[in-house]
């Protein structure tokens, strides 16, 4: 009998003083101190303390609490075995670099021996799940706020619609709140009620989420045996008609897309053009060279970034003129060692450059590389601005149509406000009657031929953010540029921006049809029956006495 | 006159005995005018290089016009030659030749030719090379590949060397001849098409004396088989081979007649001999 | 007038009678060189050289006809290449259905790379090609069909000059694009080859090469003469008057569109024939024949050799290409600089070619034949 009270004793006192050392853990006196205790309840050894660590945490929003709780998700809350401290880890494998949760500051570095991985379990990672989408609804950050409840609309559930709900009282952009609608109807697409799935499916006839289309044409879709997901037909009617909807608007969101994308492809072309242009249009020889002092420019990008390699947002604004000196002399080059004594014979000059590009492209082959080169994109040019789910437009490209109208933009200026304009127009027009007036034609020749090359060169830095910088480079556009110079003619500038633009939309909104190739071919032949009826193109240069 | 005699010369003007052609004449001219420009009005933008021009021009006639610069005499050889369709008037072809409705191949194929300004021989082919390549006859890729060249245009290639004075240089490159030589030769690749008219166009620009004095002798020779219209700006040239001489100025005829009346004609003096009143 | 015979006309110039006596003397030395010695004698010519020389002459083929349409009527094709690769491609066909059941799959009509992309049935444009003459007739006929249709739009909208050479770039490289697609049924990027027998022969055999020789060195100058005989007949004299000036042949009356329409598809279908001797005799065709580049390179054999005298054309067809086997071989970085020089120098300072730098140095100008006889010659 007496062992038994002996037992007893000691069992009652036991459990007394460990209730007494857990109600003291748990009994929070002052609000950081709260946060504090909930962050080391985080170290517990067992995971419903680790729940309700969680929980706590997330119902305090205290401002660093989405972090803790996001390292936690992730893996990265360690506890340090000495004290149970708490830290939020940067892992290396040596050496772990710590940040205390309680301050958000750096504190030091530890070996990762001295330290254990807080642990989670699948229940726990999905309330931490909620707790992160739910910290990050109430993000000051519209933009945070709507790629929460994005996320949440892939995985809809009854905790993510609890949490909408109870945001979407207190939810103030237009955009987040037509989000969060979306989120519940889709949820309200599995409820038991027919009429409310009705109401749900009418509700989302804006919405453009892959997700909802998805589960719309889920419901529509006839499984072998005949029988449909969704077992009321009125809701299937409703739901086809809103997935019809959808359809068409995305078609126009597609179609915006094609014709962007068309844009920027008929920006490429009038840049690698244009300068073919100039010099034919004024001295009737084609430079077969044109696609070699483009990739000369596309390589003067790289090199540029190579010097600089911690200022690449400067880059691009350094490469550009160099890139127009560097092809402009070796223009000026070409045109003074060879085109020169070519004069009066075209198809001669045409070999002639040949040459000079087969040359060309050996000699970057042999001084860089035969590989091709890898050249960044600065941070300012990169990334995309998303309109919708169905429309999203690149930043560089955007550049790069922006880039075409401001280069179009100087060198009309030059042209037609630039006494070497004035020059460069009359030799095109009538050349004997210029040197009849004292134009010096010569210089006149070697001038133009620069400012072609020149604009290669800076079209070749476009080219450098667009495609892969290799010696091959002017191969692949120069045939293109052919065909935007024959199609628009050499009379006008404008026939040059209007060739390319037309060509580059025409190829892009064929594309989807008949597939790059056939695109590709089908616009040569579109462009040789024009021909037909315009020999010298959209607009012919005038006042030519030969052709 | 008898009646035969008549008879014989109507028979002769309808059916072009003295043209000295095998071919039917085109373009009945047997009102003994082959070549009838009326109110023939050209402008172009504006500006009006032709201003209701009329002339008339004989069978077998060598006529001489000449005018100042931008009087509208290349405009009229166009307007005859279909390069260039007049806005208002009328020119014909004999009686039934419409020259406004047909195309420049139909008109040279009716029987008008036209030698320009500027040789254009084929410098790389040999002078007997060039008049075969003017010659008459079907010029389609089949004939010229396997048929051979008739012998009838061989022969008459023989009269045309000896009528433009190239007999000698049969053989020779065109790009080495003279100056004077390659519009001869020129005059001969028209002369192979057998025209009925021809239109010259400045013949004698940048010649010799020497060849000057031949060219004449060449036109000369030419009229009566031909008719011929010979635009020159040389006026002892002129003088030299034309009875009759038109004067154009600002797109109409400002006189016509004999060198001498056109000469001392007060209007041609103030507009075109100016104030050098050299008259010979 | 006494007509002097056709054939001492067409052989009786200098560089024709060179040319022939060449031509003969290798066609008949080379496949004695190779067949009589024993097998890897030291006197024996290789298989290898012998096929080599087979295929410098389809190149000198294809060279006459480039000279043809650029030397003589001044229409500078860049995309030659194109009708040598068509013909090429339909000899291809025909010797791939040859193969039948001896292929890697076994398949008596399907080839290898249909059954590898998983073709149930041989595509229309197959149906014939097991037959000789029917593939025979397709290496003249298809050519000649996108010759004779390019040239009836370009040149009737007078499309000439830089113009035309661009589109005859833009022609070759769609076709390029079109070949290398997998789906087209041609073999896609990997062509045909692999090829067994032609006309029951088998091809790797040492009397099979030889009668690919020989038949070369005859199409070389079957075709080396037809086009002299078009250049010495009144057709040949409109041609270069059209070469010359344009304008004044069409005044003088004659359809300069027509004269560039036949002369470029007859050039073509030379360009086909060549390419359909020279597939079988290398063993493959792939849709990099079709490459811009190869035409260019075309150009610049009949430019290095000289234009507008036919064995020039065969002169440079064969100098550079025995330089690019050279150099690739001994000095392959090099190639392309010389290459690009060559271009260069030879439009810069070569107008008329290596053979009109002989000219120069004491023979006497070979163009114009100021002759009569010519004229004459093809009178009755």
């Amino acid at each position: 009998m007496r062992r038994f009270f002996r037992y007893a004793f000691v069992f009652v006192f036991v459990t007394v003083l460990w209730t007494a050392a857990a109600k003291a853990q748990t009994t929070a006196p002052a609000p950081g101190d709260v946060f504090a205790t909930a962050v080391a309840g985080l170290a517990a050894d067992n995971f419903p303390e680790k729940s309700a660590a969680v929980t706590a945490l997330s119902e305090l929003k205290h401002p660093n609490g989405r972090a803790v709780l996001a390292a936690l998700l992730d893996g990265e809350l360690y506890f340090r075995n000495s004290d149970n401290k708490v830290f939020i880890t940067d892992g290396g494998e040596e050496l772990l670099a710590l940040t205390d949760p309680l301050t958000l500051a750096a504190a030091g570095s530890g070996k990762p021996d001295d330290y254990s991985r807080i642990t989670t379990n699948n229940s726990l990672r999905k309330t931490l799940r909620s707790a992160v989408a739910s910290f990050a609804l109430s993000d000051p950050d519209a933009g945070v706020r709507l790629a929460a409840v994005r996320e949440m609309l892939r995985s809809i559930d009854d905790d993510s619609v609890a949490i909408l709900r109870a945001s979407m009282e207190k939810e103030s952009d237009a955009d987040v709140r037509k989000a969060m609608h979306e989120g519940l109807a889709l949820a309200d697409l599995d409820s038991a009620e027919a009429d409310t799935r009705l109401t749900a499916v009418a509700a989302l006839k804006d919405s453009l989420s892959p997700d909802v289309y998805n589960r719309l044409t889920a419901m529509v879709t006839a499984a072998e045996d005949g029988t449909f997901a969704e077992p009321d037909e009125r809701v299937r009617t409703t739901a086809r008609e809103v997935i019809a909807s959808i359809d068409s608007s995305r078609r126009v969101y597609s179609t915006i897309e094609t014709l962007f994308f068309g844009l920027s492809l008929g920006s490429v072309l009038v840049l690698t053009a244009i300068g073919l242009a100039i010099t034919f249009g004024v001295m009737g020889v084609i430079n077969m060279a044109h696609g070699e002092l483009m990739m000369l420019g596309a390589y003067t990008t790289y090199v540029v970034q190579q010097a600089m390699p911690n200022h690449i947002g400067m880059s691009i604004f350094i490469a550009i003129p160099l890139a127009f000196l560097v092809s402009a002399c070796v223009g000026m080059l070409i045109e003074r060692g060879v085109v020169r004594f070519l004069y009066g014979r075209p198809l001669e000059t045409l070999l002639a450059t040949f040459g000079v590009s087969l040359i060309l492209q050996q000699v970057v082959r042999d001084v860089v590389s035969a590989n091709n080169r890898p050249v960044e994109t600065p941070a300012w040019m990169a990334g995309s601005m998303q309109i919708n789910e169905a429309l999203s437009i690149t930043y560089n490209r955007l550049y790069v149509i922006l880039f075409m109208i401001v280069v179009f933009v100087i060198l009309q200026v030059v042209l037609q406000k630039t006494s070497l304009g004035l020059k460069v127009r009359a030799v095109a027009q009538n050349r004997n009657m210029a040197r009849a007036m004292g134009v010096r034609t010569q210089w006149v020749d070697a001038m133009t031929f620069g400012l072609g090359s020149g604009i290669a060169g800076v079209a070749g830095v476009a080219l450098s953010q667009l495609t892969n910088v290799g010696p091959n480079l002017g191969q692949q556009y120069i045939i293109d540029s052919f065909m935007v110079v024959v199609f628009g003619g050499v009379g006008n500038l404008w026939g040059t921006l209007i060739g390319g633009m037309s060509l580059g939309v025409v190829s892009k909104v064929l594309e989807p049809w008949a597939g790059a190739v056939l695109a590709k071919i089908l616009v040569l032949v579109a462009l040789i029956l024009f021909i037909q009826r315009r020999p010298r193109g959209l607009f012919p240069q005038k006042g030519r006495a030969a052709e | 006159m008898n009646a035969a005699q008549v008879v014989k010369q109507s028979w002769q003007k309808v059916f072009g005995a003295g043209t000295g052609s095998d071919r039917p004449m085109p373009g009945d001219a047997s009102h003994g005018t082959i070549l009838y420009v009326e109110d023939i009005t050209v402008s172009f933008d504006g500006f009006r290089a032709l201003n209701n021009l009329t002339l008339y021009i004989d069978v077998g006639e060598l006529r001489c016009i000449i005018g100042p610069n931008g009087a509208g005499k290349t405009t009229m050889m166009d307007v005859i030659t279909g390069k260039t369709r007049p806005d208002a008037g009328s020119a014909w072809f004999g009686i039934t030749t419409d020259l406004l409705t047909l195309t420049e191949p139909e008109i040279a194929e009716a029987g008008i030719g036209r030698k320009f300004q500027k040789p254009t021989v084929f410098e790389q082919h040999s002078v007997l090379q060039n008049l075969a390549l003017a010659a008459a006859g079907n010029k389609s890729v089949w004939h010229t590949l396997f048929k051979p060249i008739a012998r009838s245009q061989l022969a008459r290639i023989d009269e045309v060397l000896v009528t433009v004075g190239l007999k000698d240089q049969r053989d020779v490159r065109a790009g080495i001849l003279s100056h004077g030589q390659k519009q001869w030769l020129e005059i001969g690749m028209l002369l192979m098409q057998d025209p009925r008219l021809l239109l010259v166009d400045e013949p004698v620009a940048g010649m010799t004396p020497q060849e000057v004095e031949r060219t004449a002798e060449l036109l000369l020779s030419l009229a009566g088989k031909h008719s011929v219209v010979v635009v020159e700006h040389d006026m002892a040239f002129v003088r030299s081979i034309a009875k009759t001489v038109t004067v154009l100025h600002e797109g109409s005829v400002l006189a016509e007649g004999s060198m001498d009346a056109v000469q001392s004609d007060p209007k041609v003096i103030e507009v075109y001999l100016g104030e050098a009143q050299e008259r010979k | 007038m006494k007509q002097a015979p056709l054939l001492s006309l067409l052989v009786g110039e200098r560089g024709t009678a060179v040319f022939l006596a060449i031509v003969a003397i290798v066609g008949i030395v080379v496949p004695v060189m190779h067949l009589v010695p024993a097998q890897d004698s030291a006197l024996q010519l290789s298989g290898y050289t012998m096929t080599l020389i087979g295929k410098y002459m389809t190149y000198a083929l294809l060279a006459v006809a480039v000279d043809l349409v650029w030397g003589y009527c001044g229409i500078l094709s860049l995309g030659h290449a194109a009708f040598f690769a068509l013909g090429g491609y339909a000899m291809g066909m025909y010797l791939m259905r040859q193969i039948g059941t001896r292929g890697v799959y076994g398949d008596p009509v399907l080839p290898d790379f249909m059954v590898f992309l998983n073709y149930k049935e041989l595509p229309w444009f197959w149906h014939g090609f097991d037959m000789f003459w029917f593939a025979m007739l397709m290496v003249v006929l298809v050519p000649s069909v996108l010759a004779y249709v390019f040239g009836w739009l370009a040149f009737r909208s007078r499309v000439t000059g830089v113009y035309l050479s661009i589109i005859t770039q833009a022609l070759t490289y769609a076709l390029m694009l079109a070949f290398f697609r997998n789906d087209m049924g041609f073999g896609g990027n990997n062509g045909m080859t692999d090829f067994k027998d032609i006309l029951g022969f088998a091809i790797n055999t040492p009397s099979t090469r030889v009668a690919l020789f020989v038949a070369s060195a005859v199409a070389l100058v079957l075709g080396y003469l037809a086009c002299r005989y078009i250049t010495l007949s009144r057709a040949g004299r409109v041609v270069q008057a059209i070469r010359d000036a344009e304008s004044r042949t069409r005044f003088i009356g004659y359809r300069v569109e027509s004269y560039k329409l036949w002369i470029f598809t007859f050039s073509a279908v030379l360009a086909g024939i060549a390419g359909a001797l020279y597939v079988p005799q290398v063993g493959i065709i792939n849709p990099s024949e079709f490459q811009p580049i190869n035409s260019i390179e075309v150009v610049i054999w009949v430019a290095v050799g000289g234009r507008g005298m036919l064995y020039g054309a065969v002169a440079g067809a064969v100098i550079v290409n025995y330089a690019k086997t050279f150099f690739t071989a001994a000095l392959p970085e090099f190639w392309l600089y010389a290459l690009g020089l060559l271009f260069v120098v030879v439009t810069l300072f070569l107008p008329r070619g290596f053979v009109g730098l002989l000219d120069r140095f004491g023979r006497k100008p070979p163009a114009p034949p100021a002759s009569p006889v010519d004229v004459k010659a093809v009178v009755a």
